[in-house]
């Protein structure tokens, strides 16, 4: 199997490329387009600002190819949300592959939400295996509200979208390369689908 | 929900940890990726590496410490000392680090934090905050709470905050080393004048002291040191004490 960790110098990769080395897999980190489209699947990672990140993507041309990819792609963290409609962040324009919008926790929450949160009302085949309220590791200020595509719903004072799904595209705003076990769990299903 | 955090701390130096640590079942237990992992499966919510050493090497030694720590252990975790450049930041991160912890530096040049978080994002940066009483007012300390400073713990706070700062690492050197609690009012002071998460250090001797420091001293997370290292405390106990006390907690 053919896993790229897409390369476009956003983030901490090197975490998701060891997470999959203790899957027993090896994954490569690329930014090239050739690359990236003979993948068998594709992880599309990302930490920090939104639009200094989509800045990279778009200087790269990988802004057009993300959501014309066929197989599986699972965004992490900033990756899940620049593939929605719009992020706040840096008021960025998104790949528009989650028909949602991406906003700032503004309701007296300390902000970045940094630790473990519940995921609940699971409800796609990333979570097989995964418990009902299990718990994920997430640092961030932004996030998707709950919409169509939600497929794990967390609680920060609102309840909101842990993980999004529409047809091969994945995103979880929790990072399954840093949390436990059930991280792991969740890497090896979207590593299997 | 989000739960309070339990962080042990691990002193390093040259790559390996200081600090008598009284571990079973470890074939080395100076060594900080073996501790960390028994850590992680223990029920830890994050580490804490703090390196210590002074040498020409450090550097080198560090960094492939946080290689062989992001290889092998599945929680984040936190790298602190001497840190005082991006080019510092930007390796260890590389390397697998989630967040970097900046003290002296952040002192002696507060821009570095808006440096950082800029590059890097607030996410991954950590102020760690020493402070003792002096006349009744809470003074930043440096060098281990050696050198005292001008510098009001809360305005300090505020102003990290304002910088860019994703979280605070508040020591009380009143409390540090005393067994005898965290420096609970003080960091409820934090807490509240703060929007960002306050890790409490400093003064942990038994459970009920991680109960007083998250319902009192409102703390987001716990960090201790020797109560995990000599086993005075384990981490699922610890935590099934919380739970019982009505603090969410990942068990």
């Amino acid at each position: 199997m053919k896993i790229v960790i897409i390369d476009y110098g956003a983030g901490n990769i090197q975490s998701i490329k060891f997470a999959i080395q203790r899957l027993g897999f090896e994954a490569i980190l690329s930014s090239d387009v050739e690359e990236i489209k003979s993948a068998d699947k594709v992880i599309f990672p990302g930490v920090g600002e939104a639009s200094s990140a989509m800045k990279m993507l778009v200087a790269s041309g990988l802004n057009v190819l993300i959501p014309e990819l066929k197989q599986p792609v699972l965004g992490i963290c900033l990756g899940m949300q620049l593939m929605c409609n719009y992020c706040e962040e840096g008021d960025t324009q998104g790949l528009g592959i989650f028909n949602t919008d991406v906003v700032r926790f503004n309701h007296g929450v300390k902000v970045p939400q940094i630790g473990w949160n519940q995921i609940s009302e699971l409800n796609s085949a990333l979570f097989e295996g995964i418990d009902e309220n299990e718990y994920m590791y997430l640092v961030h200020s932004y996030y998707a509200p709950v919409c169509k595509e939600t497929i794990a719903v967390s609680d920060y004072g609102l309840a909101y979208s842990n993980a999004l799904e529409k047809d091969n595209f994945y995103g979880v705003q929790f990072h399954p390369e840093k949390s436990s076990i059930a991280g792991e769990k969740l890497l090896q299903n979207f590593l299997a689908l | 929900m989000l739960t309070k955090r339990i962080i042990p701390c691990l002193d390093i130096k040259n790559g390996r940890t200081v600090k008598g640590v009284n571990f079973v079942n470890l074939r080395d237990a100076g060594d900080p990726v073996e501790l960390a992992k028994a850590y992680a499966q223990k029920g830890a919510d994050e580490l804490v590496f703090l390196d210590i050493s002074a040498t020409e090497e450090r550097r080198k030694t560090l960094t492939k410490l946080v290689l062989d720590v992001a290889a092998q252990v599945n929680i984040p975790f936190t790298v602190g000392g001497g840190i005082s450049s991006i080019e510092d930041v930007d390796i260890l991160l590389k390397c697998g680090a989630d967040k970097v912890s900046i003290n002296s530096s952040a002192v002696k040049r507060p821009d570095l934090i808006n440096e950082l978080s800029g590059k890097f994002g607030n996410q991954c940066i950590v102020v760690a905050i020493d402070a003792k009483q002096v006349n009744d007012h809470w003074k930043v300390h440096l060098v281990g709470g050696k050198v005292p400073t001008e510098l009001d713990l809360f305005e300090w706070a505020k102003e990290v905050e304002e910088r860019g700062a994703g979280e605070i690492l508040f020591t009380s050197m009143d409390n540090d080393g005393t067994k005898d609690g965290f420096a609970n009012e003080a960091l409820s002071k934090l807490s509240s004048e703060l929007n960002i998460p306050i890790i409490a250090s400093g003064g942990a001797g038994n459970m009920q002291h991680f109960v007083d420091t998250f319902k009192k001293g409102k703390a987001d997370a716990a960090l201790a040191a020797s109560v995990f290292h000599f086993k005075e405390i384990e981490i699922n106990d610890l935590k099934q004490e919380l739970r019982n006390h009505d603090i969410p907690v990942r068990l």
